[in-house]
């Protein structure tokens, strides 16, 4: 076992983990972060995305010893003061969701490409999220919720 | 899935990682970003009993010009790679090619260093690498080797690398002339059904393609093809010959040969235009 100590959602936690935990499982078993899903468990479908030191990452393909000392930000702690992230409340408002199971990854890996481009244009969304499956929505109404929440997250005054 | 029991050490540096490889020989994996080889250990493919942890080197993530050659440091990450402005005005290709891996979240930790040390044949940097005619840097505790590109990728996952070996270095050359990576591939995400590297050099072309054998090939039949005058879409159609591509889902054999030559032609009238 490994004593590790990492930051999630800006609470400091520490943890013993046998070198072969996958993060993904550290976050839900053992600090209770169901937000996160799994879906593919093979990499492919970006469910599992979080963010380590600000980059999008799969959870289920890093081991929970590489994130030590790491700053991880989940689906749980985007929302604050009760109140939805921009890009919560625009998926919410563009049936950026059917079943949800993508969702928290999807949110996760746009807040990564937002993040990281000033400019996005609707293609550069569908290559930003090629990470990322979705089952249900053919895409459309994410690639929507992007757009929307990006403009949002840009002109803070207007919210 | 999870993988099966393993020690964990952390590489505080090159010397020490090179030291734990010494100690613990083949029972030991190298652990760099993990995105190749986690998904085996978690499929139990690969049952390592010791991972030695070499993603927190982060002197051995750069990239640098060295006068005739750019070198990129091992550890360096497939987004860095993609970003180098340094790559994009002296070897594009790299850094266009480390952006069409896989999707931003496996860019964020797979390596330069790993994606050839694994020696998967549909990886698409090794075949840039040999058609670049690019060298490795290799450490071993008995010291410093380098290995041509031609040579080091030696059969399926089989490199040059010995078990106590750390790929430390690739230097790749600064081109002048046109170049083009073609990937085609069913998904955005997916890795190349077949994949084609062009790079117009010492006023010839190199060509060499991802997923149509064991390990990269380099085209020399179309290469000889050019070099005796044909033009690019005659010379593309010896691109299959001496190969031995692989048949799955997502293509059969002979698909992949009529693949090859398609995308070759395309990467040379791409080359040839740049
Ligand atoms: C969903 C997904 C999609 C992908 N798509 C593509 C794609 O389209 N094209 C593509 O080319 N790749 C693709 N990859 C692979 C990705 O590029 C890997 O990250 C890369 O191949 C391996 O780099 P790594 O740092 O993760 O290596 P690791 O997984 O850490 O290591 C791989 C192997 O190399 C050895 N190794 C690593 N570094 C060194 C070193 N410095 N010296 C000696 N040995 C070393 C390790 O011991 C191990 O055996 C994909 C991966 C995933 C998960
Ligand atoms: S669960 Fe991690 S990518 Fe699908
Ligand atoms: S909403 Fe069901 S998988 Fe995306």
């Amino acid at each position: 076992m490994r004593r590790i100590s990492l930051t999630v959602n800006g609470v400091q936690h520490e943890g013993m983990v046998e070198p072969r935990q996958l993060l993904v499982y550290f976050l839900r078993e053992q600090l209770g972060l169901t937000g996160t899903n799994v879906g593919c468990d093979t990499s492919t479908c970006g469910a599992c995305t979080i963010l380590v030191n600000g980059n999008a990452a799969k959870s289920c393909t890093l081991l929970a010893v590489q994130a030590d000392g790491a700053e991880i930000t989940t689906i749980e702690g985007l929302a604050s003061n009760g109140e939805m992230h921009p890009l919560q409340k625009a998926f919410h408002e563009n049936h950026g969701l059917q079943c949800g199971y993508c969702t928290p990854g999807m949110i996760m890996a746009s807040l990564d490409l937002i993040a990281n481009n000033d400019d996005l244009n609707d293609e550069d969304v569908r290559i930003g999220l090629e990470g990322n499956l979705c089952r249900c929505t053919g895409y459309q109404n994410i690639v929507k919720s992007v757009q929307q929440a990006a403009g949002e997250m840009r002109s803070p005054a207007s919210t | 899935m999870i993988p099966a029991e393993f020690d964990y050490e952390l590489a505080e540096s090159g010397e020490h990682a090179l030291q734990l490889l010494e100690q613990h020989g083949d029972e030991a994996k190298l652990l760099a970003g993990g995105h190749s080889l986690l998904p085996l250990m978690k499929l139990r493919l690969a049952t390592p009993s010791m991972l030695i942890d070499i993603g927190r080197l982060d002197d051995m993530s750069y990239i640098s010009d060295d006068g005739d050659a750019i070198a990129i440091g091992a550890l360096t990450r497939h987004e860095v790679v993609e970003g180098s402005d340094v790559l994009k005005e002296h070897c594009a290709i790299v850094a266009h090619t480390a952006g069409e891996i896989g999707d931003r979240q496996v860019r964020h930790f797979g390596t330069i260093g790993g994606s050839l040390a694994h020696g998967d044949p549909a990886s698409d940097l090794p075949t840039v690498m040999l058609a670049l005619d690019a060298q490795v840097v290799v450490r071993s505790s008995s010291g410093e080797r380098t290995v041509a590109a031609n040579e080091f990728f030696t059969g399926l996952f089989e490199t040059a690398l010995g078990p106590t070996d750390l790929l430390t270095e690739i230097r790749v050359p600064k081109l002048t002339g046109g170049w083009s990576y073609q990937k085609f591939h069913h998904r955005a995400q997916d890795w190349a059904i077949v994949g084609v590297a062009a790079v117009q050099r010492n006023g010839g072309a190199s060509v060499a393609l991802t997923n149509m054998g064991e390990v990269p090939l380099r085209a020399s039949g179309v290469e000889q093809a050019l070099a005796s005058g044909n033009d690019a879409a005659a010379a593309a159609e010896e691109a299959a010959e001496n190969t031995s591509p692989p048949s799955d889902p997502f293509g059969s054999a002979d698909y992949r040969r009529a693949l090859a030559k398609v995308l070759t032609r395309r990467a040379l009238q791409e080359a040839m235009g740049r």
